[in-house]
C-alpha cells in the first residue's frame, strides 16, 4: 500500500536526517498518512491490542527480573518476595501474569477475526503465516513463564510437557534428557527455561516486525473482504482516524485488564502453584493455563502417545494451511451463509475443548473431547468442499459501496 | 545413554502417565464425597472489602497460641505492623520479635549463638526441618504463608464463569478462606479426630486444632469455634495477600480512571470520524 510518499521534510534536521536514513518518512507513512479502510470494525482494534499487550509484558517482565532468581531452591521464594517486600512488586506480578492471560484472549480473538472475515486469503498468505508463527512463539513463552515461580503446577506442567517429546520415536528420551539439562526436572531446567523466557519475547517483537510490515504491503482486509481501490473514497488515513479507534479500543481493553489485575488476580492462576515445586509429590490435576486447554483435550484424547503429541501440534500446524484449505472466492463471512454457521461451531467446539481439558481425563470428557478433536480437524477438511455446496451473497464492488449501503437506511428513516 | 536406562526410563514415563491417569480419576471421585465449603461473609470480599484489623488480631492470636506449635508461617515478624494489616504498633512488633529466640552468627569467633529476635527476622520454625516435623508428626504441616492462597475447591460449571464478574455474587476470589473455615468446621466424628468432612478423602493428619474457649480474646468477641475459623482463615488470608487493601484501594481510583478516559475517547473518537460514513 506504499504509494508515493507524501512525507515533506520542512525542517532542516529532517531532511538531514531523511538523506541518511528516512526513518521518519517511513515512520509517517506507516502509522500517519496509511490509508486504512474506512469500514473496519472494533474486532480490527485487536491487532493494536496486541501491540500494546506485548510492549506491557514486556516492561513488567523486564522489572520482574530485577528482582527474580532463577534458582530451583529459591525461585519461589523470589517470587514471594517480589509480591511483598518490592515496591509495587505485587502490582507488577499480577500485571504480568494476568497480562499473559489477556494477550492469548486478545489473540485468539485476533486470530478468530482473520478466519471470520478470510483476511488470511491472497495476498495475505504470508502474513497469516507469520501469524502462526507468533502465535506458536507466544505459546513456547507462555509456558515457559508459566514454569519461572517454581511451584506445584509449574514443576509438574513442565513434566507433563517435556514428557511429550518422549514420543518421538528413536531420539525421544535423549531429545527430553537434552530439553531438561539432564536426567529429571531441575536448576538447569529452570536456567534454560528462563533464559529462553527472557529471549522469545523479543523474537516475538522482531517477528511482529515483518508481520506488520507484510500488512503494510498488501493492506489491512476488512469486514466486507473486498480490496481497496480508490484510496481517497475507500480510505481513511491512519491517524488520527485509526490511531484514536485503537486507543479506545485498548482503553477498554485496560478496564478489562485492570479489572483482573486489581479484582481478581489469582482466578486465572491454579491454586497449586501457591504451593512450592516437590519433585515428589504429584498434584491429584495437572492442569495447563487456560490458554492451552483446547490442545491439552487434543492431545489426551488419542490414547496413543505419540499419536496424541502429533494430532496436538497438527491442531496448531494446519492453521498455517487455512489460505489453501479455504478454496472459497469469497473473503468475508459476511457474504458466506454457511462458513459462516462453521465458524461459529468452530467457535463453540474450541470453547467445548477447553472445558474438556480443564477436566479430569474421565467419562464422559475423553469421548467429549474425542468428538470434538474430530470436529475441530473436520471443520479445516470440510472448507476445500464448502464453495461446491455454498451459494454466497453478492458482494458489494467497492468498500465506498459498502459503507454507502450501511449508512443509506440510516439517512431515509432521517 | 545405554539401551537399558532407556528401557527404564520409558517404562518411568509410562508408568508416570498412568499414574497421572488413574490419580486423576480417583481424586475426581474423591471429590464426589465430600462436601463443597459454603462461601462466608469475608469483610475483606467484594471490590471495597479491606482486611478488618481486630479480626487480624485476633486471628494473629489463635496462630500465635495454637497454630505455631507445628505450622510455618515464613512471613516478617515486621509485616504485622504494615498499613492494611494486624497493624500492632512499633513497640508491639518489637517487643513481640524480642519474645522469640533466634539463631544467628557465625560471630567473630565462628560461632552460632542465640539472640533475641528482631523485627526484620521472620517468625521462628517449630521445627528445624520437614522432616524433623514430619518425624515428629508423622506428616509435616504446610507452610501457613500462602496456604490461603494454595487451597480451593471445584466451582463447576457455570458458577467458575460468575466468579470472575463484576456482578452481585461474583468476584469470588476467598475459596482457600472459605476451605480453611470448612476444615476447621468439618470434625465432626467424636470417635475419630482425623476424620474430616471436607478434606479430600476425609482422612487428615491433622487431629481437630481447635476447641470452643481454647484461646481467650481480651476485646470480648464470644470464644466460638465459628467466630475462631473466621478469624484465623481472615489472618490467613491476610498473611498470604498482604497488600489487597492498598491492591484494591488503588483499584478503584484506576478504574475510575480509566472509565473517564473511555468516554473522553469515545467522543473524540466520534469526533473525529464525524466527517467520514463508514
Amino acid at each position: 500500500m506504499h504509494g508515493l510518499s507524501t512525507f515533506e521534510p520542512k525542517n532542516g534536521f529532517v531532511k538531514w536526517l531523511e538523506a541518511r536514513l528516512p526513518i521518519l518518512s517511513f515512520g509517517y507513512d506507516s502509522f500517519v498518512a496509511y490509508p486504512t479502510p474506512k469500514n473496519l470494525n472494533y474486532w480490527w482494534t485487536f491487532g493494536a491490542i496486541l501491540s500494546f499487550m506485548l510492549i506491557a509484558q514486556i516492561v513488567t517482565g523486564v522489572v520482574l527480573t530485577m528482582h527474580y532468581t532463577p534458582e530451583a531452591t529459591m525461585a519461589f521464594s523470589s517470587v514471594e518476595k517480589i509480591m511483598r517486600d518490592v515496591n509495587w512488586g505485587w502490582f507488577l506480578r499480577y500485571a504480568h501474569s494476568n497480562g499473559a492471560s489477556l494477550f492469548f484472549f486478545a489473540v485468539y480473538v485476533h486470530m478468530f477475526r482473520g478466519i471470520y472475515y478470510g483476511s488470511y486469503k491472497n495476498p495475505r498468505e504470508v502474513l497469516w503465516i507469520l501469524g502462526v508463527i507468533i502465535f506458536l512463539l507466544m505459546m513456547a513463552t507462555g509456558f515457559m513463564g508459566y514454569v519461572l515461580p517454581w511451584g506445584q503446577m509449574s514443576f509438574w506442567g513442565a513434566t507433563v510437557i517435556t514428557n511429550l517429546f518422549s514420543a518421538i520415536p528413536l531420539v525421544g528420551n535423549d531429545i527430553t534428557t537434552w530439553l531438561w539439562g539432564g536426567y529429571s526436572i531441575d536448576n538447569p531446567t529452570l536456567n534454560r527455561f528462563f533464559a529462553l523466557h527472557y529471549l522469545l519475547p523479543f523474537a516475538i517483537a522482531a517477528v511482529v516486525g515483518l508481520h506488520v510490515w507484510a500488512l503494510h504491503v498488501t493492506g489491512q482486509n476488512n469486514p466486507d473482504g473486498v480490496e481497496i481501490q480508490d484510496i481517497k473514497k475507500d480510505c481513511v488515513p491512519f491517524t488520527p482516524h485509526a490511531t484514536m479507534k485503537d486507543g479506545l479500543g485498548i482503553t477498554v481493553f485496560l478496564l478489562l485488564y485492570c479489572w483482573f489485575i486489581f479484582y481478581v488476580p489469582n482466578y486465572l492462576g491454579d491454586a497449586d502453584n501457591y504451593i512450592p515445586a516437590n519433585p515428589m509429590k504429584t498434584p491429584p490435576h495437572i492442569v495447563p493455563e487456560w490458554y492451552f486447554l483446547p490442545y491439552y483435550a487434543i492431545l489426551r484424547s488419542i490414547p496413543d502417545k505419540l499419536a496424541g503429541v502429533i494430532a496436538m501440534f497438527a491442531a496448531i500446524a494446519v492453521l498455517a494451511f487455512l489460505p489453501w484449505l479455504d478454496t472459497s472466492k469469497v473473503r468475508s463471512a459476511k457474504y458466506r451463509p454457511l462458513y459462516k454457521k462453521l465458524f461459529w461451531g468452530f467457535v463453540l467446539v474450541g470453547i467445548g475443548l477447553g472445558y474438556c481439558g480443564a477436566m479430569p481425563a474421565a467419562e464422559p470428557y475423553v469421548t467429549a473431547s474425542r468428538i470434538l478433536s474430530l470436529l475441530y480437524f473436520g471443520f479445516f477438511a470440510a472448507l476445500p468442499f464448502l464453495p461446491k455446496f455454498e451459494r454466497t451473497l453478492p458482494v458489494p464492488a467497492t468498500i465506498a459501496e459498502a459503507v454507502l449501503a450501511k449508512s443509506e437506511p440510516v439517512k431515509t428513516a432521517k | 545413554m545405554t539401551f537399558a536406562s532407556s528401557f527404564t526410563k520409558i517404562v518411568g514415563a509410562a508408568t508416570a502417565l498412568a499414574a497421572v491417569v488413574a490419580l486423576s480419576n480417583l481424586a475426581a471421585r474423591a471429590e464426589e464425597e465430600q462436601p463443597n465449603p459454603t462461601r462466608q461473609e469475608w469483610s475483606f470480599a467484594g471490590p471495597f472489602g479491606t482486611y478488618d484489623k481486630a479480626q487480624l488480631q485476633r486471628g494473629f492470636k489463635i496462630y500465635k497460641e495454637v497454630c505455631s506449635n507445628c505450622h510455618e508461617l515464613h512471613i516478617p515478624i515486621r509485616t504485622l505492623g504494615q498499613p492494611g494489616g494486624p497493624e500492632l504498633s512499633v513497640d508491639e512488633v518489637k517487643a513481640l520479635a524480642a519474645s522469640y529466640t533466634v539463631k544467628d552468627g557465625p560471630n567473630a569467633a565462628g560461632e552460632m549463638f542465640d539472640r533475641p529476635g528482631r523485627p526484620s527476622d521472620y517468625f521462628p520454625t517449630p521445627f528445624p526441618n520437614p522432616e524433623a516435623a514430619a518425624a515428629a508428626l508423622g506428616n509435616a504441616p504446610p507452610d501457613m504463608s500462602l496456604l490461603a492462597k494454595a487451597r480451593k475447591y471445584e466451582r463447576g460449571f457455570p458458577a467458575f464463569v460468575f466468579d470472575a464478574l463484576p456482578i452481585p455474587g461474583g468476584m469470588y476470589q476467598e475459596l482457600g478462606p472459605d476451605y480453611i473455615y470448612a476444615i476447621l468446621h468439618g470434625y465432626e466424628k467424636d470417635d475419630d479426630p482425623n476424620w474430616n468432612a471436607y478434606f479430600p478423602g476425609h482422612k487428615i493428619a491433622m487431629g481437630k486444632p481447635l476447641v470452643e474457649g481454647q484461646v481467650d480474646y481480651p476485646d470480648g468477641t464470644p470464644t466460638t469455634l465459628d467466630q475462631y475459623a473466621k478469624d484465623v482463615a481472615s489472618f490467613l488470608y491476610w498473611a498470604a495477600e498482604p497488600t489487597l487493601d492498598q491492591r484494591k484501594s488503588i483499584g478503584a481510583k484506576v478504574m475510575i480512571f480509566l472509565l473517564i478516559l473511555s468516554c473522553l475517547m469515545y467522543f473524540t473518537k466520534r469526533t473525529i470520524w464525524s466527517d467520514v460514513a463508514h
